[in-house]
């Protein structure tokens, strides 16, 4: 009886497993492989500096991949996901802090005020049509409102900031997410990784249809019988969902928490470079974005040092001209045009 | 047999317009009915209306014997009216076959099965091998097309085509009417379609109604409209009576 359902169970996640890659080219499949693999030895090939890059490099990777949902899907501009990723944060390191709980429930404790959150926000855009860049005003607000309000909040510290003890344990302990560089690495190669594929999930199922036919022309959507209001407040609400596992993983990385950085409207920002360079609305296109703009600071940062040009504000500025370069000469972004050249041919969805 | 779909005296202004005026008319089962009637008449307008798109000012709309003046577009969709813009809307970025896969999912919660009747409606419909472009890339009269694949996709029972004809060509738009009476034949789909090809009215419609500015002058059988003196007045001024 037991092996019979176990046969089942394994059946059902073989099925699962190849639908995720059903219709996918081959060589796509390739390339991502090969990718993960070398994802998965980078602790033993880099040193400890490189590792924390790609410890961030991750964390926008799966930060711009829970933007695009709104944005790339769905057809709905936020310039306010600090707000989600600040309320994760927080709600888990203060539990851990105030109670000692793990973060992992700390997580699932924040899910319904980060998901309560994002309804709000979308109630009030969708009920009220507030759309285009007033909804993207109205996110920004929300951020600030968040922000000042953490700043006054004694609960968690205000603004003289919320810190997590910082241990040296003899080992990593991963239920508490107290441990070295490696562990956080792998926490947040798993995270991408399952975001990426919940968000392909999502892309190939109805709803992922409905939001791609809300973002083309929302009255042609209604005119075929979708509710946009319903599915536009999903896709807010699995958005800032998303968006707050990289909170919790960002307090538990950097143990502390200021509100004026946290909810900064340029932590929003910094999420949405790595799907705009990569490409909006595609699958990779956050994790390339990703890439390219973190390869692109750390290679500006050590050539500007050898070139003697490190005056103060030069790294912003080179920095500031290469993604104007990078917008221009590829409005998709870089993933549209690089798949087409290797074969891979991952359109804009 | 009651009217699938009836309007009572439905009005609507645009400030000092008074785009539809006290408009009345029943559709029944299996009907095709044409709109007639010159540019600015307020055909457009009426089907906004019907699909949702805006709110009557007056009167009533009811749908197979229940009310729906006012209720949103989408809810009408899913009442089983499928509409086409007269200024085309497909989904630009998405493939041909896509747009109808939408369509199709509002009543098919598998991504496979609506694929499987959106590739039924192409071939319909002459685009199955287009099925891989996007729609941006189409030419206008292949859009319209598409448009209508789209509609037949949510299953309507009653479809309203906002001059789909204009721009074919006459071998086209002959096609596009055999289609249409297959699909009325066969599934008893009702149809009410605003055009200006007579040859397409003639050719389809089994009535046809008349509006000029804002108000229903005539309606009867296609033979006897083309021969009214207020609909040829209406189109060719006082001294061609």
């Amino acid at each position: 009886m037991a092996a019979k359902t176990s046969v089942r169970l394994t059946d059902h996640l073989v099925r699962l497993g190849t639908s995720i890659f059903e219709g996918v080219p081959r060589p796509a499949i390739i390339l991502l492989g090969a990718l993960m693999a070398v994802l998965l030895v980078a602790p033993w090939l880099v040193n400890d500096y490189l590792l924390t890059v790609l410890i961030v490099v991750l964390y926008f990777a799966f930060t711009g991949q829970a933007w695009n949902i709104m944005m790339g899907f769905a057809g709905q501009l936020s310039l306010g996901h600090a707000i989600y990723a600040g309320l994760g944060a927080y709600i888990a390191a203060a539990l851990f802090t105030r109670f000692g709980i793990a973060p992992w429930l700390g997580f699932l404790a924040g899910i319904p005020v980060t998901a309560a959150c994002g309804a709000t926000i979308g109630f009030l855009a969708f009920r009220f049509h507030v759309a285009g860049v007033y909804f993207a005003i109205l996110t920004i607000a929300f951020a600030e409102f968040a922000r000042i309000g953490f700043d006054h909040l004694d609960f968690v510290n205000a603004s003289a900031g919320l810190f997590l003890p910082v241990a040296q344990y003899a080992h990593n302990d991963l239920w508490h997410l107290r441990g070295n560089p490696t562990m956080f690495y792998y926490v947040i190669l798993a995270a991408t990784a399952l975001a990426f594929v919940l968000c392909r999930a999502l892309l190939k199922s109805r709803v992922g249809y409905f939001w791609l036919a809300i973002r083309e022309d929302e009255q042609a959507a209604r005119a075929v019988g979708i509710d946009t209001f319903r599915y536009k407040m999903a896709a807010v609400v699995i958005s800032a969902v998303v968006t707050s596992f990289a909170g919790v993983f960002y307090a538990f990385f950097y143990n502390n928490l200021f509100p004026e950085q946290v909810f900064n409207i340029s932590r929003s920002i910094e999420m949405i470079l790595g799907p705009i360079v990569g490409g909006i609305g595609t699958l990779f296109g956050p994790i390339l974005g990703a890439f390219v703009l973190t390869g692109l600071a750390e290679t500006l940062n050590t050539a500007l040092g050898a070139l003697g040009l490190d005056f103060p504000g030069a790294k912003q500025v080179f920095y500031g001209i290469c993604l104007l370069l990078v917008v221009v000469a590829l409005p998709e972004g870089v993933w549209p045009w690089l798949a087409r050249r290797v074969g891979v041919g991952e359109r804009r969805q | 047999m009651s009217a699938l779909l009836s309007l009572q005296r439905v009005s609507k202004r645009f400030r000092g317009l008074q785009a539809v005026d006290a408009v009345s008319f029943e559709v029944s089962v299996g009907e095709l009915l044409a709109i007639i009637g010159p540019n600015g008449a307020g055909k457009t307008t009426l089907f906004n209306m019907i699909a949702g798109a805006i709110a009557p000012d007056a009167g009533s709309i009811s749908f197979a014997g229940e009310p729906i003046g006012g209720l949103p577009a989408d809810a009408i969709c899913r009442r089983g009216i499928g509409r086409t813009f007269q200024i085309v809307r497909p989904f630009p970025a998405l493939t041909v076959e896509d747009n109808v896969v939408v369509g199709a999912l509002l009543h098919s919660r598998d991504v496979g099965k609506a694929r499987g009747r959106a590739r039924e409606l192409l071939r319909r419909l002459d685009l199955f091998d287009q099925r891989n472009r996007t729609a941006a890339t189409l030419t206008l009269p292949d859009r319209k097309r598409l448009e209508v694949a789209r509609a037949l996709a949510t299953e309507p029972k009653l479809l309203l085509l906002d001059e789909v004809m204009a721009g074919l060509r006459p071998t086209e738009s002959d096609r596009m009417v055999a289609t249409l009476r297959t699909l009325n034949r066969d599934s008893g789909l009702t149809i009410v379609l605003i055009e200006h090809v007579m040859r397409a009215v003639m050719a389809l419609a089994s009535s046809v109604l008349v509006l000029d500015h804002g108000t229903a002058i005539a309606q009867g059988k296609p033979e006897a409209i083309v021969r009214d003196p207020a609909v040829v007045q209406s189109y060719l001024g006082a001294d061609a009576v």
